[in-house]
């Protein structure tokens, strides 16, 4: 792991009024890498996303992501973060499209780019259906073109194949996945899968730090370990 | 500014696919001009009372807007779409305030109209542009002080109890200032235009509070 990094936390805690959801974290994940997260239910993995995500701000520690110092230049550190959420952050009265244009006004991105990703995506047909419309899973491949739609070289996805099919988790591979070159921090509660795709695994129990160290070294079992 | 009109453009387009706040607005406007009819056993009011009537009557329906504002950003997740995107935050500010000033003037298009069938003695029409005027610098207290009272709300628990119970005190020195600047304009006698004195306190009112939310918006919106 010699590439500069592109996540750096040093002992970073998040805490909910009393209760501490991450506490003393620490990990490094160098740009291109792909973190994958694993953790039971509550065990701090959404927190996490959303703090490098500058969604929250950590209560403690240091944590620098893509060079900038968090929170002091979080600006800095929007808009070149792609989040796929547990929701899809869209509308629901609006169409895919219409939600793809409003996020690519936002992010000074060429509409054009929307099209384009809609029909990578196959999603040409249901594109001017309102999104409340979509099943699940189509649903999730709308909000998988929302999250790479500025083409962020940082991607944060909680459970991104939860929802899909084979067929769609493949097609969903060439934005989102090792192939895509970004650096990734992924959540996943499949200890084999997740350490197929994975460079560095974390494994988190009551928001700190129960497993650290690169996906090689680690055996399926020593993750489901973490859900016991 | 880019980002302030994208944002306009799906608040606009949402209210027209799925409209909650405009009808909601204009229902509540109309019925409490009905009750306001009934329960003051008048069939027109004049003057001060005209003046309280319709400006009471479009801050409390401005109230039902102001509770709706950000619900579409929290209830479908989009506030974090957008705050994750690279803008200023008080791109967010112009944007909410401008969408409850066009909503607040297309339910006064109606109101008013309503209120001079059902409640105005003295014909509207002399007095017009000056109400247009007093209404206008109204919206934009309203949705200055609204789209800040609805941000902060927005974040906690009870937003509906919330958004009164801050937004109405307030909002008080610019209901006195467009009741007493609509006043002369309900006279009975008639008059040219509205006080210029209330003009003015509303427009500083404006100002000093549109100065104060785009200067603390920022901070709302911080986790």
């Amino acid at each position: 792991m010699d590439a500069p990094a592109a996540i750096e936390l040093r002992g970073v805690g998040r805490r909910y009024g009393e209760r501490w959801a991450l506490d003393d974290v620490s990990v490094s994940v160098p740009a291109g890498a792909t973190l994958v997260v694993f953790g039971p239910n509550g065990a701090g993995k959404s927190t996490l996303l959303r703090v490098l995500a500058t969604l929250l701000r950590p209560h403690g520690g240091e944590a620098r992501v893509l060079g900038e110092p968090l929170p002091e230049r979080e600006w800095a550190v929007r808009g070149r973060v792609g989040l796929l959420a547990h929701e899809a952050l869209l509308y629901r009265d609006l169409s895919a499209r219409e939600n793809l244009r409003f996020h690519a006004r936002l992010h000074k991105v060429a509409e054009p780019r929307v099209d384009e990703l809609l029909e990578q995506m196959r999603l040409a047909g249901r594109a001017d259906d309102p999104v409340r419309t979509l099943s699940r899973g189509l649903l999730q491949r709308v909000a998988v073109c929302r999250a790479v739609l500025h083409d962020p070289p940082l991607l944060l996805l909680d459970e991104p194949r939860a929802n899909l099919d084979p067929a769609a988790a493949e097609l969903i591979e060439p934005l989102i996945g090792r192939a895509s070159g970004r650096t990734r921090v992924v959540t996943s509660h499949d200890p084999a899968g997740g350490l197929a795709e994975a460079d560095y695994a974390l494994g988190l129990r009551d928001g700190r730090v129960a497993l650290s160290a690169p996906a090689g070294d680690v055996a399926p079992a020593q993750v489901e370990e973490l859900y016991r | 500014m880019r980002p302030s009109i994208a944002l306009l453009r799906k608040d606009l387009l949402l209210e027209r696919r799925a409209p909650e706040a405009i009808p909601a607005m204009l229902l509540f406007s109309v019925t409490t001009f009905v009750l306001f009819h009934f329960g003051l056993g008048r069939d027109e009011v004049a003057g001060q009372l005209a003046a309280g009537v319709l400006t009471v009557t479009l801050l409390f329906a401005a109230i039902l807007g102001i509770n709706r504002l950000f619900v579409a950003e929290q209830e479908e997740g989009g506030f974090d779409g957008v705050l994750l995107a690279p803008i200023d935050r008080t791109a967010l500010f112009v944007a909410k305030a401008a969408g409850l000033f066009l909503f607040l003037a297309l339910v006064e298009l109606v109101a008013v109209a309503a209120f001079a069938i059902l409640l105005l003695g003295p014909s509207p029409w002399p007095g017009l542009p000056g109400l247009v005027l007093v209404l206008a610098l109204l919206n934009v207290a309203l949705a200055v002080v609204g789209a800040l009272v609805s941000a902060l709300a927005i974040r906690t628990r009870a937003r509906d109890l919330i958004v009164p119970i801050v937004a109405l005190p307030l909002l008080t020195p610019a209901l006195i200032a467009a009741a007493r600047a609509t006043a002369p304009l309900f006279d009975a006698a008639g008059a040219s235009g509205p006080p210029t004195k209330w003009l003015a306190v509303l427009a500083l009112y404006d100002l000093v509070f549109g100065l104060l939310a785009y200067a603390v918006f920022d901070f709302l919106l911080e986790d």
